[in-house]
């Protein structure tokens, strides 16, 4: 066991878990956040995509015990009060069907904002779709992601 | 996954006396290739040595010509570095097109060059700028240290601390993705450097990474992609599986290759 403490959505928390325990199994079994998501057991589908330390990153693939210290956030802890402007824009762009791979596409998004503002890069329809390439969705053939996140984008540069 | 026991290394020295001590330890970078293979049961270490948060295998530092490149230096810093991207822009821009976002914010060189996927995207470019890769205990030139599938001249318990190279005049890294995994089907990097042209190929070789040196010779000769049309590209001793055979893997090392050198800055 290894004791871990950490800022999940804002709040410290802190446990003694398993050496093993992944961070997802974390954020879903202990602390009973369950909108990160898993869609797969090889890296590959992006559901579980949460932010540590600001950055983009999958919690299936990253233990509990790493992430020790470090400041997460989950799909649960992106809006400040009504709806996040990504969410908006995924709600009025019919972003989504299922639902399942929409928290991961969410975080995968605003990460990839964040970024191309940072740099002040222009973020392109070409663009959004190669950063997709880490998150599969089976429902919307990604056509509407990709006009939510356009769309989510300018609506996070104007916010 | 099967029980383990974690351990976050605070220095180099500390991670090689924990690993030391394991008993069938392993060293844990980014994970991005180790907890997918521990989480299919392809893999049961019985200890895990975080080395990520080892301040000095961070970083890249451009001095003169050389530059060095910390194990634990993530792809995206690797993709992001603005030093780098003035010495040896091919470095950086095939950084930026390993697997995706998330993986290239935890993955790290150390960690795939140590791992040595056949498919994997840096040893092409480690290979072509003849790099040496330093560890806790001695430099190991790249030509020595890529021996086969998944297999190293590194001995067990052995740290990559950093790698380094030469930034050469000219290179460029052309890939074929995999359309469903991202990893290379073939990607081939080349470059002009101090020894002459160099062109090394993953993701074909059914012993991993190599040089293909009839395209070398013919670059030496005539440093552009038309150069390469005469260089027979046979198929013997490449891959062969559900989603390229051999022939076709010899004709996309050619095209890539042709592509990489056409893309030359
Ligand atoms: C979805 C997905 C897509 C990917 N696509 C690509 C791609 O397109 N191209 C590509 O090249 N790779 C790809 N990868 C692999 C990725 O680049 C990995 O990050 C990399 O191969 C391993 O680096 P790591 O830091 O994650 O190492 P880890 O997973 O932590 O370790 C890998 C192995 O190396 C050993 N090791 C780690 N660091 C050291 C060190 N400093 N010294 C000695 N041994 C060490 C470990 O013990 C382990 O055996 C992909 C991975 C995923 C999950
Ligand atoms: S659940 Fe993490 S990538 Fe699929
Ligand atoms: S909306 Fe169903 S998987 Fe994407």
């Amino acid at each position: 066991m290894t004791e871990i403490s950490m800022t999940v959505n804002g709040k410290a928390v802190k446990a003694d878990v398993p050496d093993n325990t992944l961070l997802v199994e974390y954020i879903r079994e202990h602390l009973r956040l369950t909108g990160t998501h898993v869609g797969c057991d090889t890296s590959q589908c992006g559901a579980c995509v949460v932010h540590v330390d600001g950055k983009a990153m999958k919690s299936c693939t990253m233990l509990a015990a790493s992430a020790d210290g470090a400041d997460v956030t989950t799909i649960e802890g992106i809006a400040d009060g009504g709806l996040h402007p990504m969410q908006t824009a995924f709600k009025e762009n019919h972003g989504l069907q299922c639902g399942f791979c929409t928290p991961g596409m969410i975080m995968t998004a605003t990460d990839m904002v964040k970024r191309y503002q940072a740099d002040g890069k222009e973020l392109t329809e070409d663009a959004i779709r190669h950063e997709l390439e880490g998150n599969i969705c089976r429902c919307t053939g990604y056509h509407n992601i990709v006009k939510a996140i356009t769309d989510g984008a300018s609506k996070m540069t104007n916010a | 996954m099967y029980e383990t026991k974690y351990h976050k290394a605070s220095s180099v020295a500390d991670a090689v006396s924990l690993i030391g001590e394991s008993d069938d330890g392993k060293l844990l970078s980014g994970g991005q290739t180790l907890l997918p293979t521990m989480k299919a049961r392809l893999a049961a270490p019985s200890d895990l040595v975080d080395i990520s948060g080892i301040a000095n295998m961070h970083g890249i530092k451009v001095s003169g010509s050389t530059v060095t490149i910390g194990a634990a230096t993530t792809h995206a810093e690797v993709a992001r570095n603005a030093d780098l991207q003035a010495a040896c822009g091919s470095v950086a821009c095939l950084a930026a097109g390993i697997g995706d976002a998330a993986v290239r914010h935890l993955g790290t060189i150390g960690g795939s060059v140590a791992n040595n996927d056949p498919a994997a995207d840096y040893p092409a470019a480690l290979l072509a700028l003849g790099a040496t890769i330093t560890t806790n205990t001695r430099e190991i030139a790249a030509g020595d240290f890529f021996v086969g599938l998944f297999e190293t001249a590194l001995s067990d318990d052995e740290v990559i601390v950093s790698v380094s190279f030469d930034a050469p005049s000219k290179a460029a890294y052309a890939k074929f993705p995999n359309p469903a995994s991202r990893y290379a089907m073939v990607g081939v990097f080349a470059a002009q450097t101090a020894n002459g042209a160099r062109v090394a190929v993953t993701g074909a070789g059914s012993d991993g990474v190599y040089r293909q040196s009839d395209m070398e010779a013919a670059l030496d000769s005539d440093w552009a992609a038309s150069a390469l049309a005469g260089v027979q590209v046979g198929s013997e001793g490449l891959l062969s599986d559900m989603h390229a055979d051999a022939v076709y893997r010899a004709n996309l090392v050619k095209v890539m290759a042709g592509r990489a050198v056409a893309g030359c800055a």
